[in-house]
């Protein structure tokens, strides 16, 4: 309770301050990197390489967080939905063996309209919940984790669980591959090897670094997925200046001012979320065709948070997020997934300490960055009062 | 007639109906199947018992319109200190587990009160990042696991290791010490009641709800319902905010220690990160919404959701030779939670 | 100026809201380029007019309006404000409506902007279109320049001072290319003295360009100095219409608040006691939309003290800031012991008590029952209703007491409800009104601030709030401090009468002091300055 003289004497405190704190998450990550990075030991070539590498597998799932954000909706929890739909279609791709650039292709084709269609009822649900987005969509990701698994456990395999009554027709998604079916007939293993798609992407188009030295050593880069990535980003660009990109950026910022300007409110936050989601679909595309396996009940629940954490190391924040935010983002995050178990053995002698430490990071910086973006939106509502008090 | 009807499926919601008219059909079902109804409904009661202080410790934040306790987390870590700490000094029987109590309530009820000062700082938020902070919680914990000088030899990894189980069993320390007190079985065993956890559970519930019948308990109450009118009533707001995250968080911690000392093992490590769901979604369906829970929620949700949890299993995969309950788990509590955060309500923020 | 035909034509237009009157027979008419000046007190049904105008759901919502509107040569029955956007009329409201984070092109251009063809159209749709920021930056300048100031157009909404976001605002509707009709609702009432005098200067030029402007204010000189014509509406009627050549600000006050004094105090109690039972000294409140910035009077034991002004002036925030709910600075004290500001509880203490104008944000458990609402302030602040067990230790909640005091409200304010478990939320607004009063009788207090306790009611419970107030304060000698929007309110109960303006108090007076005066009062600014000062310091000492 600052008397109207007093707010005055704060300001150029209050400036470095606010300065501070939009940068402080990227600021403690290079640190604490600087600092593990040595005690790890590894190499700078391995690092690089694995950087490289991370990027190219990462950069495209955390690009499909942007468009929300910029329509006000916070970091879009509801993402492991179209990471589903991606799953969906790479589990039916290797069924049918389609392999290479087509095969990822195909997935991508058929993962778009699943994608789409969850968009839709996430958007929907979301708009019955203004204010809470968040924890409604992260919500809703479980939920439809929970059909998800319904329908990859049960109803999709060689022969259905449930067969219509007096019909003999099985409710089912036909898989034959006696590799992807669990013995019993239905349900898919829990761990795929996607053989045909391996790398198909990253492999389209890539050279090798030779890096001298004392250990000669290449460094592999995947320029068919940068180039896509790069693609994406100039999407992300060319958006915002289109007339859909300004409506997002003036919801977010005000809902009913946009609305009383004749916006189509609702419709407009469908549409971000549809697209995020789709594009969350190609992203785990992309993601697993570099992994190579497929972890069916568990990848894309990671896929959200390691997602989300990445893009807020970066320094995005729940309400502002950039291209930037991206790239510096997964390469701090990965960095320091990289570097943690080393380090940590190095320092303790436990390798599992470090790997705690990385799930606690994941976590810990999502509730920092949803604590912080609420506190400043408390204190800028503070200020805006203080502004509004005048001269007494 | 139908207005009667009408006014009733308004109140109970649809989601809520159509949930206990499923568990009716499971207990309907079950003698067709070979399922016994004595010991289905003996093994929901045990669950009921086990969960029943972990869903209680939602209603205080409730109340105070905090928001769903999804922090559950932190007052389950206070709880297994205590019983680490516990099995630690080889405290044994009754008082092994008052001794629990004793040390998780003054940890609980500290974390409680940091984690309020967090909440405090974020009111309308509250929910996603009780959700991380919970998160967090656990992995920081992970670490300390690691790191804390336990050294029982029950507790701590075999090979020449440091750093604590995933799980410990709590046989010869205060293993059903609650479960079998003044318990009492029916027909050969088929049927188990574990009297003492009710009691226990009982005790609590009544607790929490004098508090509420008290000066300060109502202030909460009027916090949760209208923050600005409690203020103009000469109310501190984060104070009463304070108080019932705090007695959330404590009331987490004991009701770990009735799960464990019913369930048999303390479950370290990841063990308590999605503990906190299960309870929301328990009381959710007990009929309380994101700002107003009552003990009949309380113990309405609990049957509800854990006879959910038992008949499934054992009815449906009798029916379709499948396991299929714990996709019926993870749709019916998320659907639940879902369906309280998108109704619309009266409440004004 | 007026041309041939009238750009817009009012004729019988009336309004009732569920059998309420509010607007009746309004018919005037205004030509191209014209300024009209409409003037009123709150309520004299200046905004339910420009809704209609403007074709509001709140009117259609309602049963729509009577009477016929014409503009631009043909009958004008707008189902939407984007009806009335298309038509060409443009509205400045009161709050802003700026974003933030967008510069001054993009708000003066939102949802309007230009846009480019690009391939992507053929597939997703317009929306797709990209943006011609150049040109966009064109026509910002434009709209701008015709405004008549200067701004880099990059500027973020955020970093402008108030009355720049004004201009943009009114910029903003001009860039429409055929806004005919611009509306301004008190454009003027947030800038400083040197900002308002911009503008008056940049609505002539726009006047001298073709557009018609609607201006509404309650600055009398500025209607004066500005508008070709001036309309007066008291009651829901046009009681003048007049030009300014014709006419002072001294006689449109006099229209406005009307001369039909009869109702005028006749309360003339011996004033038993000259001790002084509130005393406030240079007291600021920062409650949004009502700032008081320096407001200085005392209040007698035993006495009704108004405190009146029109809407925004800073009325409602004297008696938030004295019982502490909005930042507050200043001396308050409460018979000859200051109390401390900022804290609820310490002005609950000093046995004040506070009906909010605020009933469902403040005032209210909405969610909770009849009994709970009227009894938690008395058991928090003075521990009634609450049986003390264990010694002490445990303050128990006496619910059997708060039914009894509940019962006993219901009775005594005739509240209309099943039962004191009734949910306060299912009460009508004078019922709900009736409990907060409740509330704050059943704490006993010795000053009493009611804030708008008329506000929204029905006449029967209108009575009835104002005879209990009365009655409280001749029976158990409460002083009362009432603040209200309704003038003649205040004359029919109050002793005095402070009137506010601009967060200061500009003058008190007796309740019989004729109305015009108080009108005068409240027009502020152009009053002339002598004698406000010592009157509002001394009371009518």
């Amino acid at each position: 309770m600052s008397g109207p003289c007093t707010s005055k004497r704060f300001k150029t405190s209050d400036n470095i301050k606010h300065f501070l704190i939009s940068n402080s998450v990227p600021i403690i990550f290079i640190g604490l990197s600087a600092l593990a990075i040595p005690v790890s030991g590894f190499s700078a070539a391995y690092l690089i390489q694995e950087m490289l590498t991370r990027l190219a597998r990462n950069s495209f799932l955390v690009l499909s967080l942007l468009i929300p954000i910029m329509a006000g909706m916070g970091l879009n929890f509801g993402m492991v939905l179209g990471a589903m739909a991606g799953q969906i279609g790479m589990i039916l791709v290797t069924d049918w063996a389609v392999v290479g650039i087509p095969g990822l292709v195909l997935a991508a084709i058929i993962s778009m309209p699943i994608a789409a269609v969850l968009g839709f009822v996430c958007g929907n649900v979301l708009n019955r919940a203004k204010g809470r987005e968040m924890v409604t969509s992260y919500i809703l990701g479980f939920f439809i984790n929970g059909i998800y698994q319904f329908v990859v456990l049960y109803a999709i395999g060689i022969r259905g669980m449930i067969r219509i009554p007096f019909t003999g027709i099985d409710l089912k998604i036909p898989v034959t591959n006696p590799q992807l079916v669990l013995s019993r007939g239905y349900g898919i293993r829990n761990a795929i090897n996607l053989t045909g798609l391996r790398h198909a992407l990253d492999n389209a188009v890539q050279f090798d670094i030779p890096v001298g030295g004392a250990s000669p050593f290449t460094i592999n880069v995947p320029a068919s997925t940068y180039l896509l990535i790069a693609a994406f980003c100039l999407f992300i660009v060319w958006f915002r200046r289109t007339k859909l990109g300004q409506d997002m950026r003036a919801i977010g910022q005000d809902m009913a001012a946009a609305d009383s300007a004749g916006i189509a409110v609702e419709r407009t936050r469908v549409i971000a979320i549809m697209t995020s989601t789709v594009l969350a679909a190609f992203g785990q595309i992309i993601f697993l065709q570099n992994i190579g396996t497929m972890n069916t009940y568990n990848s894309h629940d990671q896929t959200g948070m390691f997602s989300i954490a990445a893009l807020l190391i970066g320094g995005a924040t729940v309400s502002k997020a950039s291209i930037a935010n991206v790239f510096i983002g997964v390469s701090l995050f990965h960095l320091m997934f990289v570097v943690s178990p080393m380090a940590g053995k190095e320092l303790i002698g436990q390798a599992q300490l470090g790997e705690y430490f990385r799930v606690f990071v994941s976590y810990g910086i999502i509730a920092v960055a949803l604590v912080l973006h609420a506190w400043k939106r408390y204190q800028e509502r503070e200020r805006a009062r203080r502004d509004l008090r005048g001269e007494a | 007639m139908g207005g009667h009807v009408r006014k009733f499926i308004e109140n109970a919601g649809w989601p809520r109906i159509i949930i206990g008219l499923f568990l009716l059909s499971l207990y309907a079902a079950a003698p067709f199947v070979n399922v016994r109804v004595l010991t289905s409904l003996s093994d929901t009661l045990v669950r009921v018992g086990m969960n029943g202080v972990l869903v209680l410790a939602m209603v205080p934040m409730v109340q105070s319109g905090c928001g769903l306790n999804f922090g559950l987390p932190l007052g389950i870590i206070a709880g297994l200190l205590g019983a680490t700490t516990s099995v630690q000094f080889e405290a044994r029987g009754l008082a092994g587990f008052g001794f629990a109590i004793l040390v998780a309530v003054p940890i609980a009820a500290a974390l409680g009160f940091a984690y309020a000062q967090i909440l405090n700082r974020v009111k309308g938020e509250e929910m996603m990042i009780a959700t991380y902070v919970g998160f967090s919680s656990v992995a920081v914990m992970c670490m300390a696991w690691l790191l804390l000088p336990f050294d029982s030899p029950v507790m701590i990894w075999g090979y020449g290791g440091t750093g604590l189980r995933t799980t410990i069993s709590t046989e010869g320390f205060w293993r059903h010490v609650l479960s079998d007190f003044a318990a009492f079985g029916l027909d050969g065993g088929a049927f188990y009641f574990p009297t003492g956890m009710f009691l226990f559970f009982f005790m609590m519930l009544f607790l929490v709800w004098a508090f509420f019948r008290t000066k300060t308990g109502t202030a909460i109450t009027a916090v949760g319902s209208n923050p600005e009118f409690a203020r103009a009533s000469g109310i501190d707001v984060n104070r009463m905010r304070t108080i019932s995250v705090m007695l959330s968080t404590v009331l987490g911690a004991l009701g770990i220690l009735v799960y464990d000392q019913s369930f048999g093992f303390i479950q370290l490590y990841m063990g308590p990160l999605y503990m906190a769901f299960p309870a929301v979604a328990a009381i959710l369906l007990g009929g309380a919404s994101v700002n107003k829970a009552t003990m009949v929620n309380v113990v309405v949700g609990t049957f509800l959701f854990q006879g959910i949890l038992t008949m499934t299993p054992s009815v449906i995969n009798s029916l379709l030779q499948s396991d299929m309950s714990e996709v019926i788990r993870i749709i019916v509590s998320n659907g639940m939670i879902l369906y309280a955060l998108t109704r619309k309500t009266q409440v004004k923020r | 100026m007026a041309q041939l035909e009238p750009l817009l034509t009012m004729e019988s237009v009336g309004k009732e809201f569920f059998g309420n009157r509010v607007l009746s027979d309004v018919t005037f008419s205004l030509g191209r380029g014209e300024i009209l000046g409409l003037v009123g007190e709150n309520g004299a049904g200046k905004s339910t007019l420009m809704n209609i105008l403007f074709g509001m759901p709140v009117i259609s919502g309602t049963g729509g309006f009577e009477g016929k509107i014409f503009f631009d040569g043909r009958e004008a029955r707008f189902s939407s404000p984007f009806d009335a956007i298309d038509a060409g009329i443009g509205m400045v409201h009161q709050e802003f409506s700026l974003l933030p984070g967008f510069t001054v092109t993009e708000n003066i251009l939102l949802n309007r902007e230009s846009t480019k063809y690009n391939l992507l159209v053929e597939v997703f749709g317009d929306r797709l279109r990209t943006l011609d920021r150049k040109d966009m930056r064109r026509r910002a300048e434009a709209a701008v320049s015709a405004v008549g100031f200067s701004i880099d157009p990059d500027t973020l909404a955020s970093e402008m001072p108030v009355g720049h976001k004004q201009f943009t605002e009114i910029a903003r509707e001009i860039d429409r290319s055929h806004t005919k009709l611009l509306v301004l609702d008190e454009p003027t009432a947030v800038l400083a003295e040197s900002e308002a005098e911009m503008l008056v200067q940049s609505l002539r030029g726009l006047s001298k360009k073709g557009i018609s402007i609607i201006f509404i204010s309650h600055r009398l000189q500025e209607i004066i100095d500005l508008c070709d014509k001036i309309v007066v509406l008291r009651d829901g009627s046009i009681v003048k219409e007049t030009r300014p050549a014709e006419t002072d600000i001294f006689q449109i006050a006099n229209l406005m608040v009307g001369r039909n004094v009869e109702s005028a105090a006749e309360r003339r109690r011996s004033m038993a006691s000259t001790d002084v039972a509130l005393d406030v000294d240079k007291l600021w409140v920062d409650m949004p939309g009502e700032t008081v910035r320096d407001a200085t009077f005392s209040v007698q034991k035993g006495e009704i003290f108004g405190i009146g002004g029109l809407a925004g002036q800073g009325k409602l925030g004297i008696a938030n800031g004295i019982m502490g709910l909005f930042a507050a600075g200043g001396s308050v004290s409460v018979k000859g012991r200051k109390m401390r500001l900022n804290d609820p509880a310490a002005s609950l203490a000093s046995d004040m008590a506070f009906v909010s104008e605020d009933r469902r944000g403040v005032g209210l458990l909405l969610d909770e029952s009849i009994d709970w609402n009227i009894a938690f302030t008395a058991m928090q602040v003075h521990d009634k209703f609450v049986k003390k067990l264990l010694g002490g230790l445990v303050k128990w909640r006496d619910d059997a007491a708060m039914q009894a005091a509940a019962e006993e409200y219901i009775k005594i304010l005739d509240i209309k409800c099943t039962s004191h478990r009734q949910r306060a939320v299912e009460l009508s607004g004078g019922n709900q009104q009736k409990v907060c009063l409740a509330k704050a009788f059943v704490v006993s207090p010795e000053i009493l601030f009611v804030s708008e306790p008329t506000r929204g009611i029905d006449v029967g419970a209108k009575r009835l709030v104002l005879d209990t107030l009365k009655r409280v304060n001749e029976e158990l000698g409460t002083t009362i401090i009432i603040t209200s929007s309704e003038l003649e309110e205040l004359r029919s109960l109050c002793d005095r009468i402070a009137i506010v303006d601009s967060g200061r108090i500009s003058g008190i007076r007796p309740a019989t002091d004729p109305a015009p005066e108080f009108g005068l009062l409240m027009m502020g600014g152009e009053l002339p300055e002598t004698g406000s000062d010592i009157d509002a310091k001394g009371g009518d000492a």
